[in-house]
């Protein structure tokens, strides 16, 4: 019995290994206790992410979470809207996106959770020039993906060497590598909180919950064994 | 002559047993239901796949509040119900991860029956039942997965309904009568949500009673697989062996309940997702028909029999016979009271045959479960070089092996199940 049960665990536990990824991707730097990167996350996806791609299951108002109050949403980031609890959703259409792009941007707001921050992260950094795309622009993460390098003002634009894959900087942006490095990074952190708003609060319930389960278990035991004392 | 009272409380509970016997109920099936004193930590699965299923039911009548059967609405009524709705996410989280442990309970339960001998006589109907509760289970997990009309939900659908156009004949025909329409659309997810809601659990909830009755006509098996009816006290006639079931099992089930709670609620609060297997990461894309993803995957729960599918090589430019041995590897278990030839019940009294058989059986339906969450050429291919195997997939030649082992597990048990050296049973149950 016992080998069964010794055979059964390591093989439970072998399979939880995961195919590898084609490229490699950089570790998002995610944390959801940081609201200022997640303000300033919210900031940077408004500006540069909410005019083509749609978030709108997300409503504004669901920015208080982050520590905004709902006057800093509507002189800040109420652009496609004037109501803060309308949904973020923009005003181009799905079919002219299609036409213009040759796919309609995505709605992002649970990529965080199909794609996984640090595919996101990575998917951010790594743009470089590639004359033959009509967009002039190419991905090592995402290969023709038709997304132009929104960020390229900031980032700069970077060249690739297709032998090492590697990147050079050949005209820099306004931000410095490792400013920008930030920049995609609160992004990101904020498309993670944005793919489930409620996450944080999730958690915190989850140890109160547990506490009185295991409250509950030490009872239960202690009501068994009473019951049970007189059974041989 | 008066009429005697079935019982002898009065007041309220004396006015509805006069009309309706609900003490004799409590009685029956609780307080003077004796159940074997001996059950150990497998017997817990089918107190808890109950909770679970009550869990379901309950969770599944909140979801079906604010959920929008539609293929323009669905994807978004569940991010509705996951932001906008209060708690929301929490029923959400309950019926996702209650559907993945619901198997999780009922793999272990169904391995329970298989160790302690519960499918053999007088216990074959109480098994059968099982198995059908076992197949609808399946069958309601699948509608289900269909509703939150992700990738996931929309190609898994499209693949399992597309096993229907290799049945012989009238294969195609059938497809779209399942589906409704050429493909996976709004038709089918409407139907679906019609099974999944009421049509399926309807049936689960009668069979579930039938599958009590069952068990309270025969009585519970137990780890040795002794009928603790054979031995009553002359005098109050009441089993040796046996203990009301309450309070002595109501209350051990608390301790068992309150280790799952523990359990179901990590995965709740801490890992709903768990990693990619209770909620893949490619159904929070909306189900679009123009892109199929690149590895289409079952929930775990299905991977086992996915794999099976997937091993058997297709005959004459069919699948059918990967299909129908999919079929099988589920329909096979209502073969098995007829199959067991052994003279005793419990594994603890079985010889190292049947130890070992069901050991293969265990590792093969967990080998080929984890190889139907994986593409075949996960561990690459065999050398050329290799006379008949050269060149395949090493995890489709696995699978195979595996196919094979788990069927062999059935299909030879009337042979090693009589030629196995058995222990001598005791009359008394052990501790």
């Amino acid at each position: 019995m016992k080998n069964i049960i010794i055979s059964i665990a390591i093989i439970i536990l072998s399979s939880f290994s995961f195919a590898s990824e084609s490229v490699k991707l950089q570790k998002a730097p995610i944390d959801l206790d940081d609201t200022i990167s997640l303000q300033r996350g919210a900031r940077n996806f408004v500006n540069y992410c909410l005019n083509c791609h749609s978030a709108s299951y997300m409503r504004y108002n669901r920015l208080t979470d982050i520590g905004l109050t709902e006057e800093l949403i509507k002189d800040n980031l109420l652009f496609t809207s004037d109501k803060v609890g309308d949904p973020m959703a923009i005003s181009m259409k799905y079919s002219d996106a299609k036409k213009w792009f040759g796919a309609a941007p995505p709605n992002l707001s649970v990529t965080a959770r199909s794609r996984g921050a640090d595919w996101i992260y990575s998917y951010l950094r790594s743009f470089y020039r590639d004359p033959s795309r009509n967009m002039g622009w190419n991905n090592t993460v995402y290969k023709n993906s038709a997304m132009p390098h929104i960020l390229w003002e900031l980032q700069g634009e970077q060249h690739i060497n297709h032998e090492t894959n590697n990147f050079k900087l050949v005209i820099p942006g306004k931000l410095s590598p490792k400013e920008y490095d930030q920049f995609i990074g609160d992004i990101t952190n904020y498309m993670v909180f944005m793919s489930e708003p409620g996450q944080q609060k999730r958690r915190q319930i989850g140890y109160y919950v547990l506490a009185f389960l295991f409250l509950l278990l030490v009872l239960t035991i202690n009501l068994k064994k009473e019951y049970w004392k007189n059974i041989k | 002559m008066e009429k005697k009272s079935n019982t002898s409380s009065t007041g309220m509970l004396g006015w509805i047993d006069e009309r309706f016997p609900l003490s004799s109920f409590i009685k029956n099936h609780l307080t003077g239901y004796y159940a074997p004193k001996n059950f150990n930590f497998w017997y817990l699965f089918g107190a808890l796949a109950l909770f679970v299923f009550v869990i379901q039911i309950l969770t599944g009548i909140f979801l079906t509040m604010h959920y929008k059967p539609s293929a323009a609405e669905a994807f978004a009524s569940v991010e509705y119900i996951m932001r906008d709705v209060s708690f929301g996410w929490l029923i959400r989280y309950m019926h996702s991860t209650g559907s993945s442990l619901f198997f999780v309970v009922i793999y272990l339960h169904m391995f329970k029956g298989l160790m302690y001998g519960s499918y053999r006589k007088p216990r074959e109907l109480l098994w059968l039942f099982g198995v059908f509760i076992f197949l609808l289970l399946m069958a309601e997990a699948f509608f289900g997965y269909l509703l939150p009309w992700g990738q996931m939900s929309y190609w898994g659908a499209q693949v399992i309904v597309n096993l229907f156009t290799s049945v012989p004949f009238i294969g195609p025909d059938l497809a779209e009568w399942v589906r409704g329409d050429y493909l996976v659309s709004d038709a089918t997810l409407n139907r679906f949500f019609a099974f999944h809601v009421i049509a399926l659990p309807l049936a689960l909830a009668g069979l579930i009673f039938g599958h009590l009755i069952a068990l309270h006509e025969v009585g519970s098996n137990n780890p040795d697989g002794i009928e603790i009816k054979d031995m009553k006290d002359k005098k109050t006639g009441i089993p040796l062996d046996g203990i009301p079931f309450h309070p002595y099992y109501t209350i051990k089930d608390l301790v068992g309940l309150s280790v799952f709670l523990i359990v179901f609620v990590s995965i709740i609060f801490f890992a709903p997702e768990m990693g990619g297997y209770f909620l893949e990461a490619n159904n929070f894309v909306p189900a679009n028909p123009l892109v199929t993803p690149d590895h289409i995957a079952p929930v775990w729960y299905f991977t086992p029999f996915y794999s099976i599918l997937r091993a058997v090589p297709p005959l004459f430019n069919s699948q059918f016979p990967g299909v129908a041995a999919m079929g099988l590897s589920v329909l096979i278990f209502f073969f098995v009271p007829w199959l067991d030839k052994s003279k005793v019940n419990s594994i603890r009294y079985k010889g190292p045959l049947y130890k070992k058989w069901l050991s293969t059986f265990v590792i093969s339906f967990i080998v080929l479960g984890y190889l139907g969450t994986v593409p075949s050429n996960v561990w690459g291919q065999f050398y050329i070089a290799i006379p008949i195997i050269g060149g395949s997939d090493v995890a489709t030649i696995v699978a195979r092996i595996f196919t094979a082992t788990y069927f062999l597990f059935f299909i030879l048990m009337p042979i090693y199940s009589r030629k196995d050296i058995t222990k001598p049973v005791p009359k008394r149950v052990r501790m």
